[in-house]
């Protein structure tokens, strides 16, 4: 899990242009919304694209991206459980 | 009715940020303008993360605004009385272009959200106005080439019609090969006549 947290870091850093922004920077635990990382509605249509492309997983109900994006932790998580 | 005057303008082009004809900064390195526009935001340092997220126009736009107005004192004018009206000739093209890249491919079809919505020159006038709280009336032009006439009539129907009393008007342009932006704050207050043949000479000093 921690490998896959790594890399998810790099790309949320390089799909998101948070240029000024480490891999160290980011809590796993932290909220990737609001007060967290500070993401916007436009990331999160990036992190359903991201999901797609990287990982072949679709997200059926929009309603679940709430809890899936909530922090890394949470969408490395998802990942695992529905990644083929 | 005062007349208008422009108090000060910016120019960016071939790497370079001029003020008031005065060049700020200049990359001797940077072959694009995304990497211009990087190292023109490390020299500025405006502090705002959002600016990494924009296309590479709306960082051109950006740059050219917060340097023309780092010496404004916006606060004198109410937000809702502040228009921008900026023009250029290719409209947001590259960044079309770099859309049209993720839709291409029918097997690799991933159309980048964060792209598509840079995919109209408003949208640099959103970053801008946003970023200097500027609330007030707002148009983007699509013209051949720089015609300071268009601007300049449009700029002074609004200020007739009591619509706005400060301006930022100019060109913001990117083409594949090449970038220019032209910024200039207009209001009361100033020493150059607001009128398309003074502008012509501030557009034309640097080549």
């Amino acid at each position: 899990m921690e490998e896959l947290i790594e890399k998810l870091k790099l790309q949320i850093i390089e799909q998101l242009n948070l240029e000024d922004m480490a891999p160290e920077d980011i809590d796993p635990e932290e909220p990737l919304f609001g007060e967290g990382l500070g993401l916007d509605s436009i990331d999160a249509l990036e992190l359903i694209v991201l999901l797609e492309k990287e990982y072949g997983i679709k997200i059926q109900n929009p309603k679940d991206g709430q809890k899936i994006f909530f922090s890394l932790s949470t969408m490395a998580k998802y990942i695992k459980e529905n990644q083929k | 009715m005062k007349e208008l005057f422009i108090n000060s303008y910016c120019h960016i082009k071939n790497n370079r940020i001029f003020v008031d004809g005065k060049l700020l900064y200049s990359d001797k390195v940077a072959d694009s303008l995304s990497l211009f526009a990087k190292s023109g935001y490390r020299y500025i340092k405006p502090s705002y993360n959002k600016f990494f997220k924009m296309d590479e126009i709306s960082k051109l736009g950006f740059l050219a605004a917060e340097v023309l107005l780092s010496g404004v004192n916006l606060t004198v004018y109410n937000e809702e009385d502040i228009a921008v009206i900026l023009s250029n000739s290719h409209s947001t093209l590259v960044t079309d272009l770099n859309h049209q890249l993720t839709i291409d491919d029918y097997n690799n079809f991933f159309p980048s959200p964060s792209l598509f919505v840079y995919t109209l020159p408003n949208i640099m006038i959103g970053e801008i106005s946003i970023r200097h709280k500027l609330r007030g009336e707002n148009a983007f032009f699509i013209v051949e080439n720089f015609k300071a006439d268009i601007i300049t009539n449009h700029i002074n129907s609004l200020y007739l019609a009591h619509k706005a009393n400060a301006f930022v008007g100019g060109w913001v342009n990117q083409s594949e090969n090449d970038y220019e932006a032209f910024l200039y704050w207009v209001s009361n207050e100033g020493n150059i006549l607001h009128n398309a043949f003074e502008i012509n000479k501030l557009y034309n000093l640097i080549y």
